[in-house]
């Protein structure tokens, strides 16, 4: 087992890499900008060393920076968590060429899957069902429409180095198509470097329903579940819960063991999500695979009492997974809502210091956070400043119990989307699980 | 530290706006809080540490010739934080890495305290995943300080050498 780990992170999830380390006896590295030198992953690792300035393209995303770091520490592996350098495959195989653990899947993986045309390709040919469209990427704008005159429209012009909901365009109308194809590849390569698309059926209605798996060097693989997701701004998550009202035990076995086979079929390690959108008929289609720890692991984590990053630990250090499926429970109905520093209505960030600050606590509560009164929230990184996720027997209840937690929670004096979320937790068809990735929009903002 | 130099600490304190302060070498520790009581110590620990950042006009604790007396190196501490006001400049380190003085370990250190530094002069290495990166100086000078000791870890912003500036 590892004796001492660099978290390449900041804010809450560095904090929770922190307290997985400390519950296995593993000595923790911190980096952080000069921005996050209060910061609480600063002061409660082991060890903390500034690595550069407030901008995170010169800390949290420099690699030799976070290398040498590790270096002059004798961290033995790193840890990214989410974002920054989490699905950077260069990183990764800086990190093996400098015989320093990376904590996720190898190089190759992480690539592949960040292509996301490729990743299609490869999830289909090992029999998981994908959204009907380009096999690949589209070579140009004549293949694109005789693609459109098989599929139909509407369609969804997607990055091929996209993800995470950026990089994407609907087309209506034929007309459209021409001018959408060329901003949408421009785009594209100035977002991402790469003018790469490749084009999808566009689904109206669909529910974003991801499943959470895990899988070791031994080639022991298993699924957690899935977690709902469709609860989106602009293809942001808000809120995220488990069991989805909309799977059945029947559906929830298929769409799971076709996430097992896929993580089999390319040889996955470690934790990974795999993401599908469910239509309104019922059926699956494959969206896109993270192959990190997710903000909403902790969704799952309530369910199933499974500490995923600790798991993550294990299977770095070459360890068999400790449970089989046999051994994985899910009991009662968890929801997770993100609190963001943000004005409830117009979404400008509300970065600032934190006067007053009170925690939902109680039965079936947890808080990932990493704010306290006293503390700054920088203006440099996102938003995210905590996560309420509740536990409950069933979903009314888990509905109820995260409603108390928002409306007694305390941030002050910044915004933050809380009253936002209540007005979720607090709509009819959210109650009756009736919802879709339209929800947002039609039912809160009312654009139909 | 006597009392007449404490209260001039807790002047430039006030005067930069710096609301906690920690100043640790061997034999001796404080800690000044703004709305907490001032805390002294005697502390055997000899590793020096400092939370203010570089641009502060209080220098580093960490020097590196080791104090005579507490009191002495006590002493040198305010009247430090009065030159760095006037023309004391803090090089800082503009990387994570390992800190040496010369270029290679068999070789006489690129600076001296004492010497009488240009600018664009290498003063360091700091090296980071085997690669040497020369520090340069950005003033003309006399070395008044080195800060780290040879092969030290440093971070970004750690204080490297402080000059003072001369033409």
């Amino acid at each position: 087992m590892f004796k001492k780990i660099l978290i390449a992170n900041r804010g809450e999830i560095a904090l929770r890499i922190i307290w997985a380390c400390r519950e296995m006896g593993i000595q923790t590295v911190a980096v952080f900008s000069q921005a996050d030198s209060e910061s609480l992953h600063v002061k409660f690792a082991d060890q903390a060393i500034c690595i550069g300035p407030p901008s995170p393209s010169e800390s949290y995303l420099n690699i030799p920076a976070v290398i040498s770091a590790a270096e002059i520490s004798g961290a033995e592996a790193i840890h990214p968590g989410y974002g920054f350098l989490a699905e950077n495959p260069y990183f990764a195989e800086v990190c093996e060429s400098c015989n320093i653990e990376f904590i996720g899947p190898p190089p190759e993986i992480i690539g592949l899957m960040g292509n996301k045309s490729a990743a299609k390709e490869v999830m289909a040919r090992a029999g998981v069902p994908t959204v009907p469209g380009s096999s690949g990427v589209v070579k140009d704008e004549k293949e694109a429409e005789g693609i459109i005159e098989e599929i139909g429209l509407p369609v969804m012009l997607k990055a091929s180095a996209g993800g995470g909901g950026r990089g994407m365009r609907v087309v209506n109308k034929r007309e459209e198509f021409a001018g959408a194809f060329r901003t949408a590849a421009a785009e594209a390569d100035a977002a991402f470097g790469v003018p790469d698309l490749y084009i999808e059926r566009y689904l109206s209605k669909p529910r974003h329903i991801e499943i959470q798996i895990m899988a070791d060097q031994h080639g022991n693989v298993v699924h957690l579940g899935e977690r709902e997701c469709s609860i989106q701004r602009r293809h942001q998550k808000l809120l995220e819960e488990s069991p989805s009202t909309a799977v059945s035990p029947e559906m929830r076995a298929e769409i799971a063991s076709i996430a097992v086979k896929a993580a089999e079929a390319i040889g996955y390690t470690n934790a990974g999500t795999v993401e599908f959108l469910l239509d309104e008929d019922g059926k699956f289609f494959f969206m896109e695979m993270n192959t990190r720890i997710q903000v909403e692991h902790a969704v799952t984590e309530m369910i199933t009492g499974i500490d995923l990053v600790k798991t993550q630990i294990m299977v770095a250090a070459g360890q068999e997974l400790p449970f089989g499926q046999k051994d994985i429970m899910f009991l009662g109905h968890a929801i997770e809502c993100r609190v963001n520093a943000e004005d409830p209505e117009t979404f400008l960030p509300s970065p600032g210091k934190i006067t007053g600050y009170n925690v939902p606590k109680g039965p079936g509560v947890r808080v990932d956070t990493a704010i306290y009164e006293g503390g700054w929230i920088p203006p440099n990184y996102d938003s995210l400043i905590a996560k309420v996720i509740v536990r409950g027997q069933d979903r009314s209840e888990a509905i109820a119990r995260m409603d108390r937690c928002l409306e007694l929670m305390v941030v002050e004096e910044i915004k933050t989307t809380i009253p936002l979320l209540l007005k979720v937790l607090r709509n009819n068809k959210f109650h009756e699980g009736n919802y879709s990735t339209r929800f947002l929009d039609e039912e809160i903002f009312g654009k139909r | 530290m006597d009392l007449k130099e404490i209260n001039r600490l807790i002047d430039r304190l006030v005067e930069k706006g710096i609301t906690e302060f920690e100043l640790e070498r061997e034999g001796f520790r404080i800690r000044i809080c703004k709305d907490a009581p001032v805390v002294i110590s005697g502390n055997p620990s000899p590793t020096a540490v400092a939370e203010v950042p570089a641009e502060q006009a209080l220098p580093a604790a960490e020097e590196n010739s080791p104090a005579a007396t507490t009191g002495e190196a006590a002493a040198m501490e305010p009247e430090a934080a009065v030159a760095k006001s006037n023309n004391l400049h803090v090089i800082p380190s503009p990387m994570v890495g390992t800190f040496y003085r010369a270029p290679s370990p068999s070789a006489k250190p690129y600076v001296e305290i004492g010497d009488r530094v240009k600018k664009g002069q290498v003063c360091c290495i700091v090296e980071a995943m085997k690669l040497m990166n020369e520090i340069v100086i950005d003033v003309n000078g006399v070395v008044a300080e080195v800060h780290p000791d040879n092969s030290q870890p440093v971070e970004f912003g750690e204080p490297l050498f402080s000059i003072e500036i001369a033409h």
